[in-house]
């Protein structure tokens, strides 16, 4: 049975990284599961679920001139793969206000208590320098659904941040 | 009659367009029995098409009343036309557009945002060959645009704009 590993990839971004990276895998014989690319601040980001025979040691090593070579630091995790298990989000929330410290705490704080567990969340800093904005979209699943949110976002629509609640309907058909 | 096997992508026949119904005889009537059949056994499912079972016939079926239940909280916006059995289907009028997430009992565990027109004016056949005609918006517009495009090969992975946010975050610049 193959092993999977998480590799996570962080450096300057540039031109030709993933099929850098992509190709030293599949030449290596490592195998390609789900993959999340992000481009944060000027920076290159990816993980990788990689599957094959061999250890994290020897996975580092397959990929090694091709960070060298790119500029980028590598780390290798073991993971169990759960594939072909995904969870549906019954929510959607966006969130923007003017930026200041502790937005994501104060936000997540206040969902977490009421019962949402996050599936995905993206967030940028928007706006201008002299006049940042903080813009947040996050997924994710609600066990009573947008209702058990809705005094959590009414408290913090008070505390000057815009939080719009969404129910997320899966069509399936 | 019967609940049969739902084809999955890669099949090649879901790629392929359906021929228009010319005869309402009892081959009709048993393939809309199988149809409802199948589509009541996929959990949650609010249409079907018949090349989702291998049938490369125009037609389909549509019920979003499982969305619609008095017992949920909060429903999705949407007309409600109960069970609408679409033979030969034509969208003759569109209007508006409107992101949601959608899936398909063709294409398993994954989900993915799609735009739809908002509302649409659907004439088809019933399974009589009566000629028949409904408004439909929101999640059940949503649903018959999704169903028509299995007649015409095409599967909502061929429009997925964002597998998750609803709105693209440059909106928000």
């Amino acid at each position: 049975m193959a092993d999977w590993y998480m590799v996570t990839v962080v450096g300057r971004d540039k031109s030709g990284i993933v099929a850098g990276l992509t190709q030293a895998l599949y030449g290596g014989g490592w195998l390609l599961g789900e993959t999340s690319m992000a481009r944060l601040g000027g920076n290159f980001t990816i993980m990788m679920m990689v599957e094959g025979k061999g250890s994290a040691a020897d996975l580092s090593e397959i990929m090694q001139p091709a960070a060298t070579r790119l500029g980028l630091d590598v780390h290798v995790d073991r993971i169990e793969a759960e594939l072909h298990r995904h969870p549906e989000p019954n929510v959607q929330l966006r969130v923007f206000g003017a930026d200041r410290a502790g937005i994501v705490a104060d936000v997540t704080n206040a969902l977490a208590d009421a019962g949402l567990d996050i599936l995905d969340l993206n967030s940028e800093i928007s706006g201008t320098e002299a006049e940042p904005v903080y813009v947040m979209v996050l997924d994710g699943i609600a066990e009573g659904g947008v209702d058990s949110l809705e005094a959590a976002v009414n408290e913090l629509n008070q505390k000057g941040l815009k939080v719009d609640l969404e129910a997320i309907d899966t069509l399936l058909g | 009659m019967a609940v049969l096997p739902i084809l999955t992508f890669p099949d090649d026949r879901l790629s392929q367009p359906a021929e228009p119904v010319a005869e309402f005889d009892d081959d009709l009537q048993g393939l809309v029995a199988d149809l409802i059949d199948t589509m009541l056994e996929g959990p949650g499912a609010v249409g079907i098409a018949a090349p989702q079972i291998g049938q490369q016939k125009r037609v389909v079926i549509v019920d979003v009343s499982v969305m619609m239940q008095s017992d949920r909280k909060r429903k999705p916006k949407s007309s409600n036309n109960g069970r609408m059995v679409l033979v030969n289907p034509e969208i003759v009028q569109r209007q508006g557009e409107i992101a949601g997430r959608e899936g398909c009992l063709s294409v398993p565990d994954y989900t993915g945002n799609v735009v739809r027109a908002e509302s649409i004016v659907v004439r088809a056949f019933d399974v009589d060959g009566k000629a028949t005609e409904f408004r439909c918006h929101g999640f059940e517009s949503r649903a018959i645009q999704h169903e028509i495009d299995h007649l015409d090969g095409i599967l909502f992975l061929d429009r997925v704009i964002s597998p998750r946010e609803l709105f693209r975050r440059k909106v928000y610049k």
